[in-house]
């Protein structure tokens, strides 16, 4: 082939002047995994076995009774491994996970980086081979790290004691709502305090593992500017309180200054504070759930310590609990002797167990290699610049035309709910129009967790992995659609144009009987077809 | 020598010229003003004390040193099981599992996340072709979890309260089952035959009742013998009016017929042996399955994920069925609670299906059974050890030593000095069977690993 030098000199630098990335996404086309079956075809060999043990016990299945046999192989496809692999890359492809776009359309869910380094660690035998019943001795250096990491995020909270079993924020709901229990069961007030308070902006999990724990669910309403409101409170604690569960900063990004006044009333009534800190990445190093009056806390390691969130887990909610509430964790937890690491299990008024073994061993070692990589005082910088990208994000959305952040004004800690109602009232264009729209530029975006107290939400939290410019490359969007629903709405209602699939029929998702759950479900419903 | 840090690798704007354009961009003097509403009483006064921040090669170094000071099970001989599991993980399944797109992908919705949504709806279509049901949920956090809610499922069917969980399970499953379910459910233990280690079936029948929900067992049962009574168990407790569920290692569904065929309402396991690496207890993953009913299917509090037109002809769409059950649309009003669980495992296990197909699911089985009766015989031949249960197993056996005069921690002590993890110590939690301990064999176990560990036994013993 024949090239010219001259062309190349001449070949101009591209303008990146434009507002919004120009994108279309991965588009394959890609039946689902059954059509790809091709009889015969086998995608990995099992390992052999030896013929002396088959010498010796024969072909193994005829110990089982005929009832137990398995009549027909179960009607799996059959695809060489190649073809598996290309199959899963192509549909992996239409992902967007967050080493892909700029994340920060995922409020309430602190979208960070997650270190490759780290990734490298626990996909190591030395961490991935390990059996979670071998003797302690040969593990010290997972049982280090977990005890060290219950260290630091001592010195983050002023909690005394943490477990890191519970797979993820809501599991530690659960578990919070469990320790609650257990604990007014040992005062004798078991049945007594029934009631457990929380508000509208915190998790739905908050009030759902609550319900699973056989409490009644009070919500504390917000003030007009969005606190909890503290008269309300007031009124509500009783001696059939068992315990008030807050997120603070709530999912608006306004911190209740006057939280301590919110424990103290709990408190007095005889109630217990749990602190929901799924919020927590705006706080590091500046202030703790202690000083606030809390008796136990937790920190999402999926979150706040970065562990990647793997399309919904596995994750972590590590609890942290004062020492009068340490002997009611679920067990085992890990301690030091001064000369080697070992399993308390003798825990007085443990709950029991919430997750099998330990929880979730990876997500610790990766939460621990990331706060060696950050130090005291990396880890406040990544307080700051959170709530600084948080800032100038709210800053900026505040002047895009039918955007607003209900409540008090001013600033915000590091995430903010906002609300399209202007733009709605103004266009007819809602925040899910909006939501289709953004996957056309490449951005994800959330609206928000029901019920909408704000009406036509959005939550973003920016975190501190953003740069600038890719906040900016945000807002453009955002800014984009704004103007396209003032003056072409349509594009908006029919988006998304460059993504990979198009809107979803939604009614059969809701009728038995339409909806396929799996592929042989679908095959007999549309058979007829 | 320290690195002079201007900005810290993972945080872009702490550039120091960055954070000055953005505050005077807000009109903000100092990060301080952002901090405003935080009272001084409740700011953190002194630093933290957390050691100072390590560059990532000095990172690698320390984590390594760390993570040296454990032996693994591959460095070692492992017998261990008892709820996860030694499996062989294809190649395939840890490639795909480590792709950036799945590993750092969350919440995102079908349209850009389409990827997300199709790889698991086919991994709940491969599981069910598995256990031969037309539901599978989103993956919950693990067997015990999945068990739980199974059981919380079968007490909102039923409107009744109690349970009765066989006896034989993992004591650690208990404790979660019982956590999950009170205070508004009992359970109540049905006991397993001396003999056989199978549910005592006059037990069960003498406990059923007009208030019994659900009727749980194992099978495989936690102490390994396959529960040759199923279509039994499951007949008197539908005849109670009862529901049936029935969990199951999924690895064994190759050879083994699935519950499905013989009574049961509800399934659930661990996805856990499917291609999935133990990590320390962190690989473990539950699934639950149903038939295409709705009265159980608006009773889960998982999410489905269901297929379905688009407005585009000739392409699937995906999304959740039936959304306004959960907890993420009803509060408390949903069905428990739904969140963050175990997607990525779930996915992993649907890699591992396809790649493995039909015959590698039976070939697998089936070599796991073979391997596991060699064990068992060859241990057996041990002067004061035999098998504790007559009933067939599948991969898991139970080793009575007492006769040895050896406790099992004596023998797994001694074992472990010649780089070998014997089988879990039964002792605590079941001291009436003596001094047993449970063994693991699967299909990485080979012959030579086998006769290594029983010429160690006979040496100890």
């Amino acid at each position: 082939m024949k090239t010219s030098e001259g062309t190349i000199g001449k070949m101009k630098r591209i303008p990146r002047d434009h507002k919004v990335r120009r994108f279309h996404q991965a588009k394959w086309d890609e039946p689902v995994i059954f059509e790809l079956s091709q009889p015969g075809e086998r995608g990995v060999e099992v390992p052999p076995v030896e013929p002396q043990i088959v010498e010796t016990v024969g072909d193994g299945i005829s110990q089982l009774p005929d009832s137990l046999r398995r009549k027909k192989r179960p009607n799996l496809p059959e695809i060489s491994q190649y073809r598996v692999i290309r199959h899963y890359s192509r549909i992996s492809q239409e992902v967007l996970g967050s080493d892909f776009n700029v994340e920060i359309g995922q409020g309430t869910c602190t979208m960070k980086y997650s270190p490759k380094i780290n990734e490298r660690f626990v996909r190591s035998p030395k961490m991935a081979e390990l059996h979670p019943l071998q003797d302690e001795s040969t593990v010290q250096g997972m049982l280090e790290m977990t005890y060290q990491l219950d260290l630091y995020l001592r010195e983050i909270s002023g909690m005394d004691k943490f477990s890191f079993q519970p797979g993820s924020g809501t599991q530690a709901l659960f578990t919070q709502a469990s320790i609650v229990r257990k604990y007014h069961e040992s005062r004798g007030e078991g049945e007594q305090r029934n009631e457990f308070i929380t508000t509208h902006f915190s998790h739905p999990s908050q009030a759902a593992t609550a319900a699973v724990k056989g409490f009644k669910i009070i919500y504390v309403p917000a003030d007009e500017n969005g606190y909890p409101d503290l008269e309300a409170l007031k009124g509500l604690v009783s001696e059939r309180t068992a315990a008030f569960a807050v997120a603070n900063p709530e999912d608006t990004g306004i911190y209740n200054s006057r939280i301590k006044e919110f424990t103290d009333v709990v408190h007095a009534a005889g109630g217990l504070c749990c602190y929901d800190q799924a919020n927590a990445n705006g706080l590091l190093g500046i202030t703790r759930a202690l000083e606030a009056g809390f008796d136990m806390c937790f920190f999402n390691l999926h979150k706040t310590f970065s562990v990647p969130h793997a399309c919904g887990g596995p994750a972590t909610g590590a609890i942290g609990v004062t020492a009068e509430l340490a002997p009611f964790l679920p067990g085992p937890i890990v301690d030091f002797d001064g000369e080697r690491y070992f399993y308390k299990r003798d825990l007085k008024n443990s709950i029991g167990k919430v997750r099998s073994f330990y929880g979730v061993p990876p997500a610790v070692l990766r939460s621990y290699a990331w706060v060696r990589a950050l130090g005291a005082d990396g880890l406040r910088e990544v307080a700051e610049i959170a709530c600084l990208n948080n800032n100038y994000l709210y800053h900026k959305i505040l002047q895009i035309r039918g955007a607003s952040a209900p409540y008090i004004q001013g600033r915000r800690l590091e995430q903010v709910r906002y609300s399209w109602q202007q733009l709605k009232e103004d266009t007819g264009i809602t925040t899910y129009d909006v939501q289709r729209r953004m996957v056309d530029f490449a951005h994800h975006y959330w609206t928000s967790h029901h019920p909408y107290v704000v009406p036509e939400p959005f939550t973003l939290e920016p975190t501190e992995s953003y740069s600038m410019a890719e906040l900016d490359e945000y807002i453009a969007a955002l800014t984009h659609i704004s103007q396209e629903a003032y003056e072409n709405p349509e594009i908006v209602k029919t988006a998304p144009h460059n993504s990979t699939g198009h809107r979803v029929l939604e009614s059969v998702l809701d009728d038995p009987d339409q909806w396929c759950i799996t592929w042989r479900a679908y095959l007999k419903k549309t058979a007829q077809n | 020598m320290s690195v002079q840090r201007y900005a810290h690798p993972y945080i872009p704007n702490s550039a120091p010229a960055v954070k000055e354009k953005m505050l005077a961009e807000i009109g903000f003097s100092s990060i301080e003003d952002i901090y405003a509403d935080i009272p001084g009483e409740l700011r953190l006064k002194e630093k933290m004390n957390i050691p100072k921040a390590l560059t990532e090669y000095e990172l690698e170094r320390h984590v390594n040193q760390l993570m040296n000071k454990n032996q693994t099970t591959k460095e070692n001989i492992s017998f261990l099981g008892a709820g996860c599991w030694p499996h062989f993980v294809p190649a395939v399944c840890d490639e795909i599992n480590s792709r950036a797109e799945f590993v750092t992908a969350y919440a995102g919705e079908p349209y850009e996340d389409k990827g997300r949504f199709q790889a698991l709806f086919e991994y709940q279509s491969l599981v069910a072709e598995l256990v031969d049901m037309d539901v599978v949920n989103v993956p919950t956090f693990d067997w015990a979890q999945a068990a739980s809610t199974a059981l919380r499922m079968a007490a909102r069917i039923t409107n009744r309260t109690e349970l009765l969980v066989s006896k034989n399970i993992h004591p650690d499953k208990l404790l979660i089952i019982k956590n999950y379910t009170s205070p508004d459910l009992t359970v109540t233990l049905i006991d397993f035959e001396n003999e056989t280690g199978r549910l005592d079936l006059n037990d069960l029948k003498a406990k059923l009742s007009v208030d019994t929900a659900a009727v749980y067992f194992e099978n495989p049962t936690f102490l390994g013998s396959v529960e040759v009574h199923g279509q039994m168990i499951a007949d008197l407790a539908h005849a109670a009016g009862a529901i049936c569920v029935v969990g199951v290692d999924p690895i064994s569904l190759g050879v083994m017929e699935s519950p499905a065929n013989y009574g049961a309402d509800i399934v659930c396991g661990d996805l856990q042996p499917l291609g999935v690496h133990m990590h320390y207890g962190g690989g473990q993953s539950g699934f639950i399955a149903t038939h295409d009913d709705p009265t159980y299917v608006m009773e889960y509090p998982s999410r489905l994920f269901g297929i379905a037109p688009t407005e585009v002809e000739g392409e699937y769409g995906f999304g959740d069925v039936a959304y306004d059950r959960t907890s993420f649309a009803k509060r408390e009003k949903g069905k428990e609670s739904v969140g963050t669980q175990t997607a990525l495992w779930g996915i992993t296990a649907g890699v591992y299906l396809a790649t493995m197909g039909p015959v590698g699911m039976e070939e697998v089985g089936q070599g796991i059974m073979q391997r596991s009766q060699y064990a068992a015989k060859q241990l057996s031949s041990i002067p004061g050890a035999e098998a504790k249960f007559s009933a067939p197993f599948f991969k898991e056996f139970v080793i009575d030593f007492s006769q040895t005069g050896k406790t099992v921690k004596d023998i797994n002590a001694a074992l472990l000095a010649k780089g070998i993890f014997g089988g879990v110590d039964l002792t605590e939690h079941y001291p009436e069977l003596g001094q047993c301990a449970l063994y693991c064999v699967t299909e990485v176990h080979t012959q030579e690993d086998i006769d290594t560990l029983v010429a160690a036994i006979k040496n100890i013993v």
